[in-house]
């Protein structure tokens, strides 16, 4: 007899679980080697606590009352609940803290999509290490954990979350009319964008340097070509990217990121820059992250923060196809 | 820094460029404008019934043009070109929509039958109308939009056919010429959006294979401008 699964979660029989326990045994040994000490939260929290993490979208899709009629939610990343246990575990610590993860999270899905409600995440948070130093260890750690995965041809996208809204400010477009704008360059719908930036009242030269500076992507000279394009949001986004790039040149560990000044990635509390994770194997994004300076402060902790996640279900898929090029050679 | 991975592989984003190309209406606009942009379409064009053309810089690969953000977005092909309102229809696919290409012109439109006024009695006496169309969700969006309610009924076949014989009181459907709806005593009541052709891109590809995204890209800009 057949007995049904609710949609978007699956079971996980041993030929998997073998593959994916290595996986997750050489992703601890990567974030533990560098000082990141694992730690797990329990998977339903507060929703009053959740949303205070960002109530826009990050926000959980699945809550429910407790036998107390306390609003209680699955979380939806990892990032917020870590944030939370740092602000009441570790407030008096001495920072910079190191921890790590790796542990399911739930969203909502589109039908018929073959997207997952629950899924498996690792990642690492450093929590009071500032840009660049900060930001460039992440990136080390995560490259190392690539490494240990097999995917040598993965690539990390490094982009900066302001950029956009300073460069909107800059040009007088605030509030409502923003978020239109900011949608179609996250969507990177660059018709609409052009749409959108027209009837905001933005100039056509502007709009042009808009939709052009989202397309650069590439090595240092994205840099340059960007300041070409101007502006002073343009000039501090550039700059900040740049001290990130030499943090990461002196650690030897800018071989495989690539400048993208098209990132925008649709969590609301990420600040400054922000990463992407692509294998030429797959076509779907491995995982992502960046800095969330602001976070903390929600919970009542001023400290800057960058963290990354891995979606581990997708970094298999990848580790299979990658295995299997290797194989056809 | 553009990766670029050569050789045959089952890895998706290897060998040449894979291109989806939407067969149907927009297929003989989409080979006009490759052979301006200067890609080999001969045997796209010829008698062939294959479904994918190698070629040494970039794979043409045809399909039906709903079918394109789905590859897109997989990433099965790395590029393509499809209708807006294919991209429209399937708003929740993550593709980049880096172009419009400007041909294959037509309109969305709400169509109602001549002199028929179904649409505004049902719309009075039961709230809602009935509305029979491809693009189920085009159509319920512009209905909320305008502050109305709508039950969208998605048929696959002759739309026009739906409010002659009473499953419904108007279409939403693409007009180019108007013929269909003239020869079917149907005429257009509301403009909802116009369509053209789009070039889109998978999200990884546009990362790692950009240079060849913004080649391509570059050389369609400038065909379609011609």
């Amino acid at each position: 007899m057949i007995h049904p699964i609710p949609p978007g979660t699956r079971d996980i029989l041993p030929d998997e679980m073998r593959e994916l326990r290595r996986l997750h045994r050489d992703l601890i040994e990567v974030f533990e080697g560098r000082g990141y000490g694992e730690v797990a939260t329990p998977a339903i929290e507060y929703d009053e606590v959740l949303s205070r993490g960002d109530g826009r979208t990050a926000g959980s899709a699945f809550r429910f009352f407790d036998e107390r009629g306390d609003l209680l939610a699955l979380r939806s990343d990892m990032t917020v609940p870590l944030a939370r246990l740092v602000a009441s575990r570790f407030a008096t610590a001495e920072p910079p803290l190191r921890l790590c993860y790796l542990a399911n999270a739930f969203r909502a899905v589109r039908p018929q999509r073959g997207q997952m409600r629950e899924f498996a995440q690792a990642g690492v948070e450093l929590i009071g290490a500032p840009a660049p130093q900060g930001t460039a260890e992440v990136v080390e750690v995560l490259e190392a954990a690539l490494d240990a995965a097999g995917l040598d041809r993965a690539v990390i996208g490094l982009g900066d979350a302001d950029l956009y809204r300073q460069l909107l400010a800059e040009l007088g477009v605030e509030g409502s009319d923003r978020d239109p704008i900011l949608e179609r360059l996250a969507m990177h719908d660059l018709v609409g964008l052009e749409v959108e930036l027209s009837q905001a009242g933005i100039g056509e030269d502007q709009v042009a340097t808009c939709a052009a500076l989202s397309q650069l992507r590439g090595g240092r000279e994205v840099l340059d070509q960007a300041r070409e394009l101007g502006g002073a949001a343009v000039e501090r986004a550039t700059a900040r990217l740049g001290e990130t790039l030499e943090a990461l040149e002196r650690r030897g560990a800018a071989d495989r990121v690539q400048i993208d000044l098209g990132l925008l990635r649709d969590l609301g509390y990420y600040s400054g820059a922000i990463l992407e994770v692509y294998d030429p194997a797959l076509g779907h994004v491995l995982g992502g992250g960046g800095r969330y300076d602001g976070l903390l402060r929600r919970f009542g902790l001023d400290l800057p923060a960058a963290g990354f996640a891995l979606y581990l279900e997708r970094v298999h898929l990848a580790q299979m196809e990658e295995s299997r090029r290797g194989e056809d050679k | 820094m553009s990766l670029e991975v050569a050789g045959p592989g089952r890895a998706k984003s290897d060998g040449p460029l894979k291109l989806a190309v939407p067969r149907g209406a927009l297929l003989e606009g989409t080979l006009d404008l490759l052979d301006a942009a200067g890609i080999e379409t001969a045997p796209v064009r010829g008698e062939s019934r294959a479904l994918i053309f190698p070629g040494e810089e970039m794979s043409l690969v045809t399909m039906r043009p709903s079918d394109v953000p789905t590859y897109v977005e997989a990433g099965a092909a790395d590029v393509g070109i499809t209708g807006k309102d294919v991209l429209l229809e399937q708003s929740d696919r993550m593709v980049y929509e880096l172009l419009d290409l400007g041909y294959g012109r037509c309109r969305m439109v709400l169509a109602g039958r001549k002199g028929d006024e179904s649409l505004g009695e049902s719309q009075r006496r039961l709230g809602m109308m009935r509305i029979a169309t491809k693009y189920p969700r085009v159509a319920e969006r512009h209905f909320e939009a305008t502050g109305r309610q709508v039950e969208a009924i998605e048929v696959k076949g002759s739309i026009e056919l739906a409010p002659l014989i009473g499953l419904a009181d108007g279409i939403v459907d693409l007009v180019a010429t108007g013929r269909t709806l003239e020869e079917n005593d149907l005429e257009v009541r509301e403009e909802i959006v116009e369509c053209t052709a789009r070039f889109v891109a998978n999200r990884v590809a546009h990362k790692l294979r950009a240079a060849e995204v913004d080649r391509l890209t570059a050389k369609l800009r400038e065909a379609a401008a011609r």
